[in-house]
């Protein structure tokens, strides 16, 4: 009987779980699209900053795809089938726009393939690592390398701003020549270093700051927050992080602005506006693998970045902190999921820390 | 001269007075937990085989209780292993393979026609799980058994077999993924020598 | 991941699907929480009308087609039943009937391949039709309303209906539920895609559905009844709404979303209630059942039918006629498939129950049962082999898609890693096994099926410390019983001294007694010697003077021989003796006096025997001269003979024990197999061939001397070897050793097989000598018998 014989057909793959029937979305999907939107602010970045960025974000992310296949062929696996994930790919181009435009060759190298080796494969691969591997290999590099890490390039419109492709390409790449870069601290910096100018001095003295955050990171981080409401809109994230952060540095900011002296830590808009916030609250702690998981956690998670993030940049030692404090909070990520487990249907009440030893 | 008498002599009193209070709270918040035996009995599958040197379960649970190693039951297997070490807070071993090896769940089978009814088997039996007497023909419970096979030596005609527990569509249940389903799911050395 | 090439404009859509909260007309309605949108694919099936399949020539029905035990079969292979005949009863309370879809023959009572997830065997009623379609006699009830409700759930009993959604849980359970019902849910949801069964039964029976709908709220008294109706089947709620016209029922229509279906869910959405963790709706007053379900309902008591048929959707782009089928239970996908036109070729994934909840299964030969609303017959592009799963990044799209609330990707990781206790932290038990998780999963992980196999691993590690919790227990009565016995055995053991003690005590006061007569007053003698005389009758035993007599001078060969003999009767008298007042003892606690009847009778005869001995003998030495005594009743006595055969048993006995232990060493030594061990298996075969030559010697012997057979039974003490021929002793006996050298034959094999080739060929002449004997041994015990 025909029909019989046609059980070959349909015993070719065996039994197979339910359901059979599976929806578009793919790792890969969600990965190409958070690049995608990365670039509006990368050519905010160009713009303001030259070339520097550009070919930073190609660098890192030549690097870190390399890291990505050498450890995937490392450990006898399918280097396509990883590579295609995008995610190295993702660690890359962020490690790429977070660096200084003009950060020398090897600093990038250090940053990427310590985030991507160490950080990232040596726990075990995508999903497993415990710390986003894009802010590891950037602390890496901010504490050995401070001074490379700390300048940044003026910004459009200021003497000195460089907008020439291959003074970008020599800078970084310095082959036998060596171009005298021009560079001139960021206005977090500036903002830190500053003990004896009222705000109002300060603006006027120094040619980085205009308008609310300075020359140029205003545009910058409103291009990254166009992004990530485009990406909130497209539902690869939920608004749970980005706000919880945003709202956290905010209040922080509007608790701690002692007005116009020469103490004042910054108005509320100009954290929000300066340094990586956009690009932190929307393309950093969005990352899932290494934040928590339910969507109450997601806004605890988030306020605690944004909390650390103003500490840092009022009290701490460096100018900005959005690496640190993503760290720190990635650390403290599974005990946010513990205590914010989700009330299960049935239940009267929400589940909260480990199982009860009996 | 002085200060070290009164700085031994302090030191004497609170000694005196916290060694009080210790003991006043080791009487008074004294908890009345499971001893440790019962609780390692309990994991233990009581299947009283014996394999692990011992004449049943609860001997090896006392054993285990004054530092013997945990991993000498093969019918536990490492599940029981590892719920061992989490209660003695101790690192799992694999199982001690000169004890035996983990295998599925068996149970025995008397088959009935060659049985002479010497009631060897009944008197082996730590569970009584087999039902004859004397010159009548023998038979197990098979829901009683607990599959450690201690009947199958003493047997003069060799009648007894370990049987596998037939899975049926009622026991029956969806296997973990393969780990190699995705190519995600492996570690390393997992795949050593193979190519993906 | 052809699938994001098929549609590449297509969002990374939503799981969720907003918390909007549509009012219907009249009743306000919850929003699901979670939640996804699959294609729904149900247009193919609902073009045409339900039709009915031609009568197939087999039905193959399986006794377990509902939730709880099997049901037990009423008929035997060969029996003709009637449409409609109950041919398995409910097994137990959780247990539905099954009853004969249309007349035939039943022609065998077998294991064939259920509609299950395992791909396994059950026992099925194979049901060859005739073609007939005779009924049985139906039993219509024209009013429900004048029969109680309990007498309805009788009827819903018998008529053998089962939850016909999916789940099949008994209906006349749900029907009797125990507590006062306030709520009736029709559930006529039907969020899964593809399946359209619900939704055709709706458009084309609405009317019956409304009446079994108000048949069920009578059983229930229910005070309110609702119908849950996804938005999706206008065609339905309208059908719906004409026929409950001014009727006290509820038709509620809300958004569509898998999984809205779901009983819990579905509550959710009508009631804004939540069914508390492991209870059931009837612990809020609701009961919810499928709109097929009521029909059959309405069937079993208005028309007297028993559930027999279904509708079912066949559908899927492998069928040239997708089309819902009024199907009999028992019919095998194979005709139904035909029947709506099966493109063999393009057939890649037979699914049973719709794609997010359905299980493939890998022949056709399998039947539709009361649980199955739909086939899908799917093509390669319809249902893609799912891509290799990648790594979870903790997306958490699916902890937004999850109906429960859980946390998907935790039950998952805990579930890789095998850690139950998190598992259950994490409310493993209350996941539906919806499948929105791995829809919505961007890694493509078989997220359901972790679930499904942990929750079977937990089960099972439940069910094995349920077990081994009773094995103690056995174990530790066992161990309580093994040490009362022996504080008995202890018992009569010092019993059993303190008379020897006693006995002796006579027989040495007799003694001295004897002594002192010479010196002692002849009255204190006469005294002495009545009382030892006493004593020594109470001990059962006969003058022990007559003996003493007998030995004052030599005696002649007849004379030794009756001695002897008396001697063993009075040792046999003695055992018994003992027996009784052991069995005396022991029938003082048990109050079993049988025994003790019977070993008195037993008792009362060897002592006769001994008398009967004692004369002989007496008579015997009294004139010396030999003569044949008449009554021959040294047959009576165990002849001297035995004692020889009871010794040569003995080391027959010892012979085997030793051989046993030398071929084990043998094996050992064979199983070890170094070569310094050489010299030691050398030793051990020569220890075995030497026992063995011992044991055939013995045996020879054995069974050399013809007199054992005539040892007349009533030498024995026991009553019950009487009744039995010394013949099947001896047949016994070759029995248990021709058993014991099949033993050894195989035992030998097992050994062969477990060794090295060197070693095969000593051990295969042991075989075929073993083999010999074993042969022997049958021989001789079929010429016995």
């Amino acid at each position: 009987m025909a029909l019989i014989n046609s059980r070959s057909s349909i015993s070719q793959r065996g039994r197979e779980t339910s359901p059979h029937a599976l929806g578009q979305n793919s790792t890969q999907r969600v990965m190409s699209l958070v690049i995608m939107a990365t670039i509006p602010g990368l050519m905010a970045q160009t713009l303001f900053f030259g070339w520097g960025t550009l070919i930073n974000v190609v660098w890192c992310s030549l690097i870190a795809m390399g890291c990505e296949a050498a450890v995937v062929s490392l450990r006898q696996r399918s280097v396509s089938f990883y590579l295609s994930d995008c995610s190295a790919l993702l660690t890359g181009v962020l490690l790429g726009l977070a660096l200084p435009p003009f950060a020398p060759w090897w600093l990038s190298l250090v940053a990427v393939s310590f985030g991507m080796v160490i950080g990232k494969h040596l726990y075990g691969g995508l999903g497993q690592n415990p710390f986003n591997p894009a802010m590891l290999g950037y602390v890496v590099v901010l504490i050995s390398f401070p001074q490379e890490m700390t300048t940044w390039l003026p910004p459009l419109g200021l003497e000195g701003h460089n907008n020439s492709l291959t003074d970008a390409l020599f800078t970084i790449f310095p082959l036998g020549q060596s171009v005298d870069a021009i560079s001139m601290a960021t206005p977090l910096d500036v903002l830190r270093e500053n003990k004896s100018l009222t705000i109002n001095e300060l603006w006027e003295a120094n040619p980085v700051f205009d308008g609310m955050a300075g020359r140029g990171w205003m545009w910058v981080n409103l291009a990254y927050l166009a992004s990530g409401v485009f990406l909130i809109w497209r539902k690869v994230f939920t608004w749970h992080g980005p706000v919880g952060m945003l709202a956290a540095i905010a209040i922080m900011a509007t608790l701690f602005w002692s007005g116009n002296g020469s103490d004042s830590h910054g108005s509320p808009l100009f954290h929000l506006l300066s340094g990586a916030t956009m690009l932190g609250a929307f393309f950093i702690i969005t990352d899932p693998v290494s934040g928590a998981t339910s969507n109450r956690g997601r806004l605890i998670f988030g306020a605690g970045v944004g909390v650390m993030v103003y500490v840092i940049r009022a009290w701490g030692g460096y100018p900005d902190g959005v690496a640190f404090a993503t760290l720190l909070m990635n650390m403290a990520a599974p005990t946010i999921d513990y205590y914010t487990q989700p009330r299960t249907y049935g239940h009267h009440k929400a589940n909260k820390g480990l199982p009860k030893k009996d | 001269m002085d200060i070290v008498l009164y700085a031994i002599g302090a030191l004497l009193a609170l000694a005196l007075i916290f060694g009080a209070i210790l003991g006043f709270a080791a009487i008074r918040f004294k908890v009345e937990g499971n001893p440790i035996v019962d609780q390692i009995n309990e994991i233990l599958p009581q299947t009283q085989c014996g394999q692990c040197g011992y004449p049943g379960c609860r001997p090896y649970a006392e054993a285990i209780a004054n530092g013997d190693a945990i991993n000498k039951c093969p019918p536990g297997g490492q599940a029981t292993i590892n719920t061992l070490a989490d209660l003695l807070d101790v690192e799992p071993e694999p199982l001690d393979a000169e004890h035996g090896q983990e295998s599925i769940t068996k149970v025995a089978f008397i088959r009935e026609a060659e049985c002479i009814g010497c009631t060897k088997c009944i008197q082996a039996c730590p569970v009584d799980a087999i039902l004859g007497a004397a010159k009548q023909m023998h038979t197990v419970i098979s829901d009683e058994c607990t599959g450690c096979d201690l009947c199958v030596e003493p047997c003069p005609v060799d009648c007894i077999e370990m049987r596998p527990v037939d899975i049926t569509v009622r026991t029956w249940s969806w296997a973990l993924p393969q780990p190699n389903h995705g190519k995600a799911g492996l570690i390393a050395t997992d795949l050593r020598g193979q190519t993906v | 991941m052809n699938a994001i090439v098929k549609s590449p404009h297509q969002d990374i859509q939503s799981p969720v699907a907003g918390s909007q909260v549509i009012a219907s007309s009249e009743r306000k309605i919850w929003p699901l929480t979670g939640g996804v949108h699959p294609e729904e694919n149900k247009h193919q099936s609902t073009s045409r009308p339900v039709s009915v399949p031609p009568l197939p020539e087999t039905l193959v029905l399986p006794l377990s087609q509902h939730a709880g035990l099997p049901a037990d079969p009423l008929i035997r292979v060969g029996n003709k039943v009637l449409k409609g005949q109950m041919i398995a009863k409910a097994s137990g309370f959780v247990s539905a009937a099954l009853h004969a879809p249309t007349s035939g023959t039943v022609t065998a009572i077998e294991n064939r391949p259920i509609p299950h997830a395992s791909g396994f065997y059950d026992l099925c009623i194979i049901l060859e039709t005739d073609g007939q379609e005779l009924w049985c006699q139906l039993a219509p009830v024209a009013d429900y309303r004048q029969l109680s409700p309990a007498e309805l759930v009788e009827k819903v009993r018998d008529a053998g209906i089962s939850g016909m959604g999916g789940a099949g849980f008994p209906t006349a359970i749900k029907l009797a539920p125990g507590t006062a019902i306030n709520t009736l849910i029709i559930n006529g949801t039907e969020c899964e895609p593809y399946i359209t069964a619900d939704d055709m039964l709706m458009r084309e029976k609405a009317d019956a559905v409304i009446q079994g709908a108000e048949i069920l709220q009578y059983m229930l008294g229910a005070r309110e009844c609702l119908i849950g109706i996804e938005d999706n089947k206008p065609e339905a709620i309208t059908a719906m709404r004409r026929a409950a016209a001014g009727k006290n029922i509820d038709i509620v229509v809300f958004p569509t979303i898998y999984p809205s279906g779901g009983e819990k869910q579905l509550i959710q959405i009508l009631t804004g209630q939540e069914v508390p963790s492991g209870k059931l709706p009837a612990d809020l007053g609701m009961v919810v059942q499928n709109v097929g379900t009521a029909v059959a309902v309405k069937d079993a008591i208005v028309d007297g039918k028993p559930l027999i048929s279904r509708i079912t959707t066949l559908t899927g782009d492998a069928l040239a006629a997708p089309q819902n089928v009024d199907v009999l239970i028992g019919t095998l996908a194979q005709d139904l498939l035909q029947y709506a036109a099966l493109k063999t070729s393009e057939l890649s994934t037979l699914v049973f129950g719709g794609p997010m909840m359905g299980f493939t299964v890998d022949r056709m030969d399998i039947p539709v049962i009361k649980t199955s609303n739909c086939l899908i017959a799917a093509t390669e592009d319809e249902f893609p082999a799912a891509p290799d799963a990648q790594a979870c990044i903790r997306c958490g799209h699916c902890a937004e898609a999850c109906p429960s609330s859980l946390l998907p990707q935790q039950l998952y990781w805990h579930a890789r890693a095998e850690n139950h206790e998190q598992l259950m932290h994490h409310n493993l038990f209350d996941c539906i096994e919806c499948g929105a998780c791995s829809f919505v999963c961007p890694s493509s992980i078989p997220l359901v099926q972790y679930y499904r196999a942990s929750k079977g691993a937990i089960r099972t590690q439940e069910a094995k410390h349920t077990k081994s919790e009773r094995s103690k227990q056995r174990y530790e009565d066992r161990l309580a019983r093994l040490e009362q016995e022996k504080a008995e055995k202890e018992a009569k053991r010092k019993a059993n001294a303190e008379r020897a003690a006693k006995l002796k005590a006579a027989k040495t006061a007799e003694q001295t007694g004897s002594d002192a007569k010479a010196e002692e007053d002849p009255i204190q003698a006469a005294i002495a010697r009545a009382k030892a005389r006493k004593a020594a009758a109470a001990a059962g035993n006969s003058e022990p003077a007559s003996g003493r007599q007998a030995s004052d001078r030599p005696l002649s060969a007849k004379q030794k021989e009756l001695k002897v003999q008396l001697s063993m009767a009075k040792a046999q008298a003695k055992k018994t003796e003992r027996a009784l007042a052991a069995a005396e003892a022991s029938a003082e606690l048990k109050g079993d006096r049988k025994d003790i009847e019977q070993l008195k009778s037993n008792l009362a005869m060897l002592n006769e025997q001994v008398s009967q001995l004692q004369q002989a003998f007496d008579e015997n030495s009294q004139d010396s001269a030999s003569k044949d005594s008449p009554e021959k009743p040294v047959k009576v006595a165990k002849p001297a003979l035995s004692d020889n055969e009871k010794k040569r048993k003995v080391e027959l006995a010892m012979a085997k024990a030793a051989l046993k232990k030398a071929e084990r060493a043998l094996a050992a030594a064979v199983e070890s197999g170094f070569p310094d061990e050489q010299e030691n298996t050398e030793s051990f075969k020569q220890a075995v061939e030497a026992c063995q030559a011992n044991i055939k010697r013995l045996e020879a012997e054995a069974s050399e001397p013809p007199a054992e057979t005539a040892i007349p039974p009533s030498a024995d003490a026991k009553p019950s070897a009487k009744a039995k021929a010394p013949l099947t002793d001896e047949a016994k006996k070759l029995k248990i050793e021709s058993a014991m050298a099949n033993a050894a034959v195989k035992k030998l094999q097992r050994a062969i097989a477990s060794t090295g080739e060197d070693e095969q060929d000593t051990l295969k002449q042991q075989l075929v000598a073993a083999e010999q004997k074993a042969a022997e041994l049958k021989q001789a015990l079929e010429s016995l018998s």
